[in-house]
């Protein structure tokens, strides 16, 4: 029996009607079209779909999507202003912190968590929050630089 | 895939406690999810109806009382315990062991009530509480009971928890003085479930030479989180030295339980169970006696 969720993504309020088994990366992907967030190893070992919930980075594949009921969520579609990439992104690219792009969402995600919370981390900060993402692609060192390179770029846009 | 249910989101214990004693085996209580929507995607736990209490947020806390000790509530998250002062400052111990909890997105979402009642063997939590002499208090619609967090896990998977309780409160009595507590996993990757683990709490006596008091506890050694009991006696009432310690690793390895699996074997859980209880037990007793 459908059951009703209403919560708040990328700014934007939803009130939808789904099936209560249904995960909360399912709901962003299957009835928002937000396909940004990645479904990957589907048991909680990846984290390419890490989004943020209320401000605080979660796995999408590891919450029913009820749970989130009257919550506010932030999936990679809701970084970026108009045309302008949200400067961790932006990082991303200039650091080539990405190969096949499909951990990225994830690992943006993340960063955009620690980064909200912490803004001036340590190598070893960056790498322990980081720990859970799994990139098969660039290794990864550029994934770190990237977010350190973000963290100075965000700082300077402060000031 | 997960298979249907129905879906209760109650907001207080009670509501919750009523829809238990209503549906008692037919359902089942999910609190973060973080270990048991695994375990439903695969299908090994398909309950007729979901209870979702992780919004019943007087059971999110975390209390210090000068005399009572520390109680922290079952629904209060890893991120929260690992972040909290009180517990930095009082409970360090529970705060590196939280550090190492999977990964921060898991952390933040799941509860630490969730992690004792899903009793995997090899979870974290557990050892660290038992070291510390925790108690859990279990609520249900007849009224409440305490256990020492050692009674708790029954088996693999299984606790003593009755199918109209809730897991509401973790107390942990303030420790002794000279007492020093430490735990340490030893897995293959960062915030893996640990191969084995050990947690060891060692009191030093009035004048700081002898060990008064000592817990050593034991994860993935055992279906269940296990004390090292013979090994704890090798250290109580003993100056401690370094052959003493290695003594005591040598116990609880040959009165441990581990089992053969596709992470280690064994004969390979029982060896590293002899260093790390060495190791642990002397740092326990060097922050025994910083204490």
């Amino acid at each position: 029996m459908k059951k009703e969720l209403k919560l708040t993504v990328n700014g934007e309020s939803y009130q939808l009607f789904i099936e209560p088994k249904k995960l909360l990366v399912e709901v962003l992907r299957d009835e928002l079209g937000l396909t940004g967030t990645k479904r990957g190893c589907d048991s909680s070992s990846c984290a390419a779909c890490t989004v943020l919930l209320d401000g605080r980075a979660v796995k999408s594949c590891s919450i029913l999507a009820m749970q989130a009921s009257g919550r506010s969520i932030t999936t990679i579609e809701g970084l970026a202003d108009g045309p302008n990439l949200h400067p961790i992104q932006q990082s991303f690219i200039d650091h080539w912190a990405f190969q096949c792009g499909f951990c990225t969402s994830g690992q943006i995600m993340a960063a955009k968590a620690l980064l909200d919370e912490n803004p001036n981390p340590t190598m070893e900060e960056v790498k322990l929050a980081m720990d859970g993402h799994l990139c098969r692609c660039t290794g990864y060192n550029m994934i770190v630089e990237a977010i350190l390179a973000a963290a100075q770029e965000l700082q300077q846009e402060a000031k | 895939m997960i298979k249907d249910f129905e879906y209760f989101a109650p907001k207080t214990v009670e509501e919750a406690l009523t829809l238990l004693s209503q549906y008692k085996e037919e359902s089942k209580v999910i609190a973060g999810g973080q270990s048991m929507l695994i375990l439903m995607r695969q299908g090994l736990v398909a309950p007729q109806y979901l209870i979702d209490i992780k919004g019943i947020s007087a059971l999110d806390y975390i209390n210090f009382d000068k005399n009572g000790g520390l109680r922290i509530g079952s629904l209060t998250t890893h991120r929260t315990i690992e972040t909290s002062p009180i517990i930095q400052n009082g409970f360090s111990v529970l705060a590196e062991m939280e550090q190492n909890i999977a990964s921060v997105e898991t952390r933040n979402w799941g509860t630490i009530g969730g992690n004792l009642c899903h009793a995997d063997p090899a979870g974290d939590p557990a050892p660290v509480f038992i070291a510390l002499n925790g108690k859990v208090k279990m609520v249900s619609s007849n009224g409440e009971r305490t256990m020492a967090v050692e009674d708790f896990s029954k088996d693999y998977f299984e606790t003593a928890l009755q199918s109209d309780e809730i897991l509401t409160e973790i107390q942990v009595p303030n420790p002794p003085p000279s007492t020093g507590t430490v735990y340490r996993k030893f897995s293959l990757l960062e915030g893996d479930y640990a191969l084995v683990s050990a947690a060891v709490s060692i009191t030093l006596s009035s004048k700081g030479d002898t060990c008064s008091d000592a817990r050593i506890v034991l994860g993935a050694a055992a279906p269940v989180p296990m004390r090292a009991v013979r090994a704890e006696k090798v250290l109580i009432g003993r100056e401690i030295k370094d052959n003493l310690l290695q003594e005591a690793g040598k116990v609880a390895s040959e009165e441990a339980r581990p089992i053969s699996d596709m992470h280690a074997s064994e004969e390979y859980r029982r060896e590293v169970i002899r260093v790390l209880v060495k190791r642990v037990a002397g740092e326990a007793w060097e922050r025994a006696k910083r204490a």
